[in-house]
């Protein structure tokens, strides 16, 4: 009783760490774009964390945990429906790390993660309507569906060598990713982005908020992986915390260096990305990994941001913020790294990695497309030029983020 | 009595000031605009490197006695020069008239 008490509080506050990371992610996504679509984007990462939550308590939950099923595809009813003991209160036998309500919540924080990594890739430029219909769905059904093939013992847990996702580097980051690649495949770049055939710069409007926010997300990151090792045991919560914090700084670290040797100049925004790299890499792994492991798969995720960036950019795919880079990218690396490197390393479990990678793949890729496909035939996905040039918040909001404030207008 | 206007690099605006103070002259406007010009600053964000040809600069306009136009011409020459393209240009023009609000007065005495 006493143990499950301490296990509880610590979840919760994972779940409350879990929680900070959307400020964290809208503080990144405004920092990074112009402030003419400023208050667009926060309303977007607003709407995900609310609608999100309430999805997730509706269908999400039962969805993704829907107890014995196929594998592939089960329900075990609409809305939440707490254990009860014998006397009619809740049953604390549920788990001996957390109880029922706390897995929820920290569950329902989990899922609207994947949604706001969509809401950079696609900023400054998508129609909000269709926006938010895509997250309902998504958010809604594809992702606890998708979660479901692995932490509710679906299909990729039952393999011979079950596939390792610790705390969602594919699962929430990579799923998140994949969507945010097909996205901004259908939506086409942002005016101005790619002149001849070159990229362009268009420079974020307020680096101070994006440093903020990655800070914030690094702190978040406490909870996201501490957290799933779903108690408080002591020996996995502090390995995990220190994996996860070297793996952000060696990312952190190999990106400010690649970049420097690359382009000759301190980017900041580089550095930023390369942390977040690092913490995406690390989260598939951080309880099986070794500090050494750690800075090792975090140094070459950020490495792979630097030449992920690049590489986006001359596909002529328009990623304001990096999403791509760091959570699909790296995402993919840190759910292969658990074949390589730390406790699990092996043949068969690289395979059981790979095949993870592709079942998530698919699922992401063919639904994103078919519900941004369907909207764009129907009531389209982008905004009228004259809106992107000056600004969503104008149009799609009637608002200001910085009504006093205007200025350099790209 | 002459107007002069000059466009200065911010980072000179110190060392113009007080070469006009040295040079007698302790009153004029300024202001900060935005131009084009023939300096191109090469930045590099997120490995794309892009120019920035739109430059920051300072505007200071000084109206002065004709006896003092050269003096203020050479101090701003000699205080806002670092040699390098984008040091910015000064404007000679004449004024035609010139009243003190405060008491109506008009010509060349306004301007001690």
């Amino acid at each position: 009783m006493e143990l499950l008490t301490i296990n509880n509080v610590w979840m919760m506050i994972c779940t409350a760490l879990v929680f900070f990371m959307h400020l964290g992610f809208g503080f990144l996504e405004a920092g990074l774009t112009r402030q003419k679509n400023t208050l667009n984007i926060l309303f977007k990462n607003i709407f995900i964390i609310t609608v999100g939550l309430l999805l997730y308590c509706l269908i999400g939950f039962n969805l993704m945990y829907p107890g014995e099923f196929n594998g592939f595809l089960g329900f075990a009813g609409f809305g939440l429906d707490a254990p009860l003991n014998a006397e009619g209160s809740l049953d604390l036998a549920y788990n001996e790390g957390y109880t029922y309500w706390t897995d929820f919540l920290f569950q329902g924080m989990f899922a609207a993660t994947a949604a706001t990594i969509v809401s950079g890739a696609v900023a400054e430029r998508i129609k909000i309507t269709s926006f938010m219909i895509f997250v309902v769905i998504y958010v809604g059904l594809i992702y606890p569906i998708a979660g479901s093939w692995k932490w509710g013992g679906g299909f990729l847990q039952t393999l011979d060598t079950p596939f390792y996702d610790f705390a969602g580097s594919t699962l929430v980051h990579s799923v998140g990713g994949w969507a945010a690649l097909v996205a901004v495949w259908l939506l086409g770049s942002r005016i101005g982005k790619f002149k001849e055939g070159k990229a362009q710069a268009i420079p974020g409007h307020n680096i101070p908020l994006a440093t903020g926010g990655v800070l914030i997300l690094w702190l978040g990151w406490f909870g996201f992986n501490g957290g799933s090792v779903l108690s408080a045991d002591p020996t996995l919560t502090s390995l995990t915390l220190v994996t996860t914090c070297l793996a952000a700084a060696a990312g952190g670290v190999g990106a400010f260096i690649l970049s420097t040797i690359l382009y000759k100049n301190l980017d900041l925004t580089m550095f930023l990305n390369g942390i977040l790299g690092g913490l995406v890499g690390i989260t598939a792994g951080a309880d099986q990994m070794s500090p050494t492991d750690a800075i090792l798969i975090g140094g070459i995720a950020g490495i792979l941001i630097v030449l992920a960036v690049s590489f986006i950019d001359r596909i002529k795919l328009d990623d304001p913020v990096g999403a791509i880079a760091v959570h699909l990218i790296c995402g993919i690396w840190g759910t292969l790294a658990v074949g390589i490197f730390g406790a699990l390393a092996s043949g068969a479990q690289f395979l059981s990695q790979l095949i993870g990678v592709v079942s998530y793949a698919s699922i992401c890729i063919i639904s994103t497309f078919v519900i941004l496909f369907t909207l764009k035939k129907t009531i389209g996905i982008r905004v009228s030029e004259r809106e992107e040039l000056e600004g969503l918040d104008g149009y799609e909001h009637g608002m200001d983020a910085y009504p006093d404030f205007r200025m350099n207008e790209h | 009595m002459k107007k002069i206007e000059a466009i200065i690099r911010k980072s000179k605006y110190r060392d113009v000031k007080q070469a006009l103070y040295d040079a007698g002259i302790s009153f004029f406007s300024y202001w900060d605009v935005t131009g084009k010009g023939n300096e191109k600053e090469g930045h590099v964000y997120r490995g794309v490197t892009y120019s920035t040809s739109d430059i920051q600069r300072r505007i200071l306009s000084i109206v002065v006695n004709d006896e003092f136009e050269e003096a203020t011409i050479q101090a701003i020459l000699n205080s806002a020069a670092t040699g390098e393209v984008g040091d910015g240009k000064i404007f000679v023009s004449d004024i035609q008239e010139c009243y003190r609000i405060r008491t109506g007065e008009k010509g060349g005495e306004t301007l001690k």
